[in-house]
């Protein structure tokens, strides 16, 4: 089990705590699914309501490791002053660096990613970056400092999957010694079960759960599809061909035309 | 003195970035400060002075994918 900045994972579901139902809800998605992680965010808040104050309170008693992220941010500087406020506000040198460079697919803007990674490992955080499968790109934020990647499966809330199978398993084959999480994207657990088929190291989605009917047992079946992926890529897949084999065996077979 | 507070165009009496959080009922808060773009770790809010003009950012925690 591939470490994530020297933390290892006992569930390698990463779970997003927005657009749910309710607060209770939420608690229960991470209670029934067992996540590791929560993502999270920093937003305006009011003394009016300090809606921020109770949920604060309802994430640190899940007892998870906290993702802060620095969602809709589309510059560089936005993000690097996002993540120095999520470091202090979370205690955490944990970052989802997201730097968004086109508003209809939420494409990542690769070139700000590299250069607010670089500036953020320099300064001590453990970036844990939003990006594409291009194999360029993600050297590059190696070099910058990174130590996990985090592609994207599909356009985030898009339900799609995992969108460019080629181009992510080449990514698998290309780093193998690199944590990767597939993130964003993700419909269905049989997506989840695939990407930890292609040997990637943990999953991060939200929308899939939190919009479903019943949040709580689609994290459950996202989490159990994850376990069933990580365990079919340990076991060693067999190869696919073209034509068929017959599995039981013609040796012996009566002659009965 | 005027500020833009989260966006929101105010009247102010106050001092420094500490006494802003305290007036807005947030000085106990789970929050990170930000002035004119730039963090204000919370252990500088005492000594940072407001001036007229400022745009200040208050966020707190909330809910994220």
């Amino acid at each position: 089990m591939r470490d994530f900045y020297g933390t290892t994972l006992d569930c390698m579901l990463m779970l997003g705590t927005a657009q749910y139902p309710s607060p209770h809800v939420l608690a229960d998605a991470f209670k029934r699914s067992a996540a590791s992680v929560a993502t999270v965010s920093l937003r305006r808040e009011s003394g009016r309501d300090r809606a921020g104050q109770d949920f604060w309170h309802l994430i640190r008693d899940l007892g998870v490791h906290l993702l802060p992220n620095t969602a809709g941010c589309h510059t560089v500087k936005e993000a690097v002053t996002t993540a120095h406020m999520a470091r202090e506000v979370f205690n955490t040198k944990w970052i989802k660096l997201e730097v968004i460079g086109e508003e209809d697919t939420l494409q990542p803007d690769v070139f700000g990613l590299v250069e607010a990674a670089r500036i953020l490992s320099e300064d001590g955080f453990q970036v844990f970056p939003y990006t594409t499968e291009d194999l360029v790109v993600a050297d590059k934020l190696l070099h910058a400092g990174c130590e996990v990647l985090m592609p994207w499966g599909a356009p985030i809330g898009s339900g799609l999957g995992l969108n460019n199978l080629f181009g992510l398993r080449t990514m698998r084959a290309h780093f193998p010694d690199i944590t990767l999480v597939i993130d964003a994207g993700l419909g269905l657990p049989s997506h989840a079960a695939q990407a930890m088929e292609l040997g990637f190291d943990a999953v991060l989605l939200n929308t899939a759960v939190a919009k479903a009917g019943d949040p709580a047992a689609m994290a459950l079946a996202f989490a159990t599809a994850i376990q069933a992926g990580h365990l079919a890529a340990a076991a060693g897949p067999m190869c696919p061909r073209d034509m068929a084999t017959p599995s039981t065996p013609v040796i012996g077979k009566a002659f009965l035309k | 003195m005027k500020l833009l507070l989260n966006g929101a165009s105010m009247d102010v009496q106050v001092g420094t970035l500490e006494a802003l959080l305290t007036t807005q009922g947030l000085g106990d808060a789970k929050v990170a400060t930000a002035v004119n773009g730039a963090f204000v770790p919370a252990n500088f809010r005492g000594a940072y002075l407001l001036s007229d003009g400022d745009s200040v950012e208050i966020l707190a925690p909330m809910q994220g994918g």
